[in-house]
């Protein structure tokens, strides 16, 4: 855990050149922020955004605590309740349900109210909302999809699939090559999860899904076997990389830059990394998961990141200023930028960064995502069904055999938490 | 008081000083156990209030929970097994108890892996298994076997952290049998040798009854070792694949403290039951050692 002072911030401030022509607000008192932002990046890109609140109001006394991102989780539990800042990140959706479920976030309805916020952050209100009402703002959001090496389709003669038979033809095409279509890592379980994600919504829609999460669905329903049985058409092609039961997504990321395998569905995130390991943007190519049942909606995983008030913050008045400052268009614009997160902004006023990929992503979103945006199987799905069916996934992906058994088990978890 | 002292003095100063440690082991021992307890029969996610559901926690994990099953048969896999170290530590002691030039820097390279972390020794037995370019597979492929994925396949999983776990607790033992060894009496080893007793005969019958204590301590040190196993499983495979190499102490924190977790009431049940487990084991060393006490004297 580190603190910052006040002092450090405000020469952040000054050395910031935004600093010089940011209207100045002039509130006063404290505010205290807990930020998970960790990684080297997000966090140098949060500071500044602070320094820059912190320069609109230079009378303000702001304490910054950022916290490791994994201990971050649990470790929310007992600040929101003993030791309270004014605002904390968190995830949207169902994520927020236990706090909200326990009186812990404040209802910042009021500001969703304002026509600012209301008319420019209308794409992820449903996303904050839980019985009616909003519950924080979000501050990014990334795109889910699949990141291909566009060399290798083109070598063997390959277009971006237009439905899913021209996706397992497709990949037919690539293992008669020698190689692998898809590399994943499912140590960690969620990754899994993403292909079960984007199976599910475009073989039975977006509806059928949050249904299922929302445990209103039998895991041994047929619809849900429809699902697993196209996933079983891509395992038992051999179409992902052995042994992926035991590698984490990094590990899985080498076999994309070395080209044994032609394509990842995976989070934006992903890109940078892959860059890094020398892929350059004529090699990697991005495509959406293409439709399985002709009709259905498409629908889009794209995770969203967001700030909250605890209610038992000391600070609210200061804690809402800072968030109207965070989806404030230009803030966004700002944040978001290939030189920051390299995400995309929330506000429908800011513009994207001019990467390909985001570029591609956003435009995915915006225009071609009917159906609606679904958050991420874990963060959709409750905690313990979440964990018990990823286990199952991971399970399917190695000896699909299993699935009677599989499914049967889940039921009994869903029987278990109604 | 003070009179009341002088009269009691024999009887009073003992639990005068006593007083601090008891009052400790209440609070932080006692009280715990007894809080796990109650809170086994609660519902509670952390945050919210506490419904109370009896024993539906139990029931639960006794009847309908394979994850726990699951996690008991690991256990005991790592009861049987861990107690390899026992003997591997004891033939280690008497191969070392030589006076060679360098032995002592022979010992301590023995003992390393016991002074590294846990977490190491994890790490680097992944690497080790791994099914691309670990040296397991290379070392078996000399032979025509393999390649096998140890860590990826359900079967096998578990035996391969428990070999990862050998690794240290075998130094453990080792030490404790070398300090055994340099108590010997040697006056005994030249009657017996007199008496024309060597090899197998004299380990058996002169040696390791000597040796008593220390493998009494070997095998207290390494039961306890095997029930609270965790940071292999956390390091090496995360409970995985799909939940095969969960042990009780792991399932408990996963249950509880994990990610996905948060099931305080459930997770305390597997608390308790993991406690009533280890009472066994300590209840018979404690009566053992209490046995000892009293023919000692």
């Amino acid at each position: 855990m580190f603190q910052y002072s006040k002092t450090l911030l405000a020469a952040l401030a000054a050395a910031t050149t935004l600093a010089g022509n940011a209207s100045a607000d002039n509130l006063t008192g404290d505010l205290k922020i807990f930020l998970d932002t960790s990684n080297p990046a997000p966090r140098a890109t949060m500071e500044a955004m602070i320094a820059r609140f912190q320069a609109k109001n230079p009378e303000m006394n702001i304490e910054t605590t950022v916290i490791d991102r994994e201990a971050y989780k649990t470790q929310i539990r007992n600040f929101l309740t003993a030791n309270a800042p004014d605002v904390a990140t968190w995830y949207a959706a169902n994520r927020m349900t236990p706090y909200v479920n326990a009186g812990l976030f404040e209802d910042v309805s009021d500001l969703w109210a304002e026509p600012e916020i209301a008319e420019n952050l209308a794409s992820t209100k449903g996303a904050m909302t839980i019985d009616g009402k909003q519950w924080g703002v979000p501050y990014t959001y990334y795109q889910w999809g699949v990141y291909y090496r566009a060399d290798i389709y083109k070598e063997l003669g390959l277009s971006e699939p237009a439905n899913f038979d021209e996706m397992v033809s497709n990949c037919e095409a690539v293992i008669a090559s020698g190689r692998k279509c898809y590399t994943i890592g499912t140590k960690w379980l969620w990754t899994a999860s993403g292909w079960f994600d984007y199976l599910n919504m475009r073989t039975h829609g977006f509806d059928f899904h949050m249904q299922l999460a929302r445990g209103e669905i039998a895991w041994t329903d047929d619809r849900v076997r429809e699902t697993f049985a196209n996933w079983q058409r891509l395992v038992d092609l051999g179409a992902f990389v052995d042994d992926h039961q035991n590698k984490d997504w990094q590990q899985s990321l080498p076999f994309l830059v070395s080209g044994d395998a032609a394509a990842i569905l995976k989070g934006n995130f992903a890109v940078a990394p892959l860059r890094e390991a020398g892929l350059t943007d004529d090699q990697l190519d991005f495509h959406q998961f293409p439709a399985i049942t002709p009709g259905i909606e498409l629908a889009e995983d794209a995770p969203t990141d967001t700030f909250h008030i605890p209610t038992n913050a000391q600070n609210k008045d200061n804690a809402r200023a800072f968030l109207r400052f965070v989806v404030s268009a230009e803030e966004q614009t700002e944040i978001n930028n290939g030189k920051n997160l390299g995400q995309l902004p929330v506000n429908a006023k800011s513009s994207v960064d001019d990467d390909k990929f985001l570029q591609k992503g956003f435009e995915m979103l915006s225009t071609n995502s009917p159906g609606g945006v679904a958050q991420f199987f874990d963060r959709d799905y409750p905690a313990e069904m979440a964990k018990a069916a990823m286990e199952g996934m991971q399970e399917f992906m190695v000896f699909p055999d299993n699935l009677d058994d599989i499914l049967e088990r889940l039921e009994a978890v869903r029987q278990d938490s109604k | 008081m003070y009179s009341w002292y002088k009269r009691n003095q024999i009887a009073a100063t003992p639990w005068l000083f006593l007083i601090p440690a008891l009052i400790m082991f209440a609070m932080y021992v006692i009280y715990p156990i007894l809080q796990s307890f109650n809170l086994s029969l609660y519902k509670w996610d952390g945050l919210g209030d506490a419904e109370y559901v009896g024993l539906a926690n139990y029931e639960k994990l006794l009847l309908r929970d394979r994850a726990f099953e699951i996690s008991m048969w690991n256990n005991a896999k790592w009861l049987a097994f861990y107690l390899l170290a026992i003997p591997g530590g004891l033939f280690i002691a008497l191969f070392l108890n030589q006076t060679v030039r360098g032995i002592r820097l022979y010992k301590s390279l023995f003992f390393f892996p016991f002074v590294i972390s846990q977490i190491v020794v994890g790490l680097v037995f992944t690497w080790f298994y791994d099914p691309t370019f670990g040296l397991f597979n290379a070392i078996i492929g000399v032979v025509g076997l393999g390649p096998v994925n140890v860590l990826g396949d359900p079967q096998l999983a578990t035996y391969g952290i428990i070999a990862a776990g050998l690794w240290p607790q075998t130094a453990y033992c080792m030490i404790l049998y070398l300090t055994g060894l340099n108590a010997v009496d040697p006056e005994q080893i030249e009657a017996a040798r007199l008496d024309g007793a060597k090899g197998m005969r004299m380990l058996w019958h002169v040696i390791l009854p000597q040796l008593r204590p220390a493998t009494f301590i070997a095998f207290v040190v390494t039961i306890i070792g095997a029930l609270r196993s965790f940071d292999l499983i956390s390091i090496m495979t995360n409970g995985g694949p799909f939940g095969s190499t969960r042990v009780l102490s792991f399932y408990m924190f996963e249950k509880s403290l994990s990610e996905y977790g948060f099931k305080m009431g459930y997770g305390a049940a597997i608390a308790v039951v993991l406690f009533l487990l280890m009472l066994i084991f300590i209840g018979y060393f404690l009566w053992r050692m209490y046995q000892d006490e009293k023919g000692g004297h």
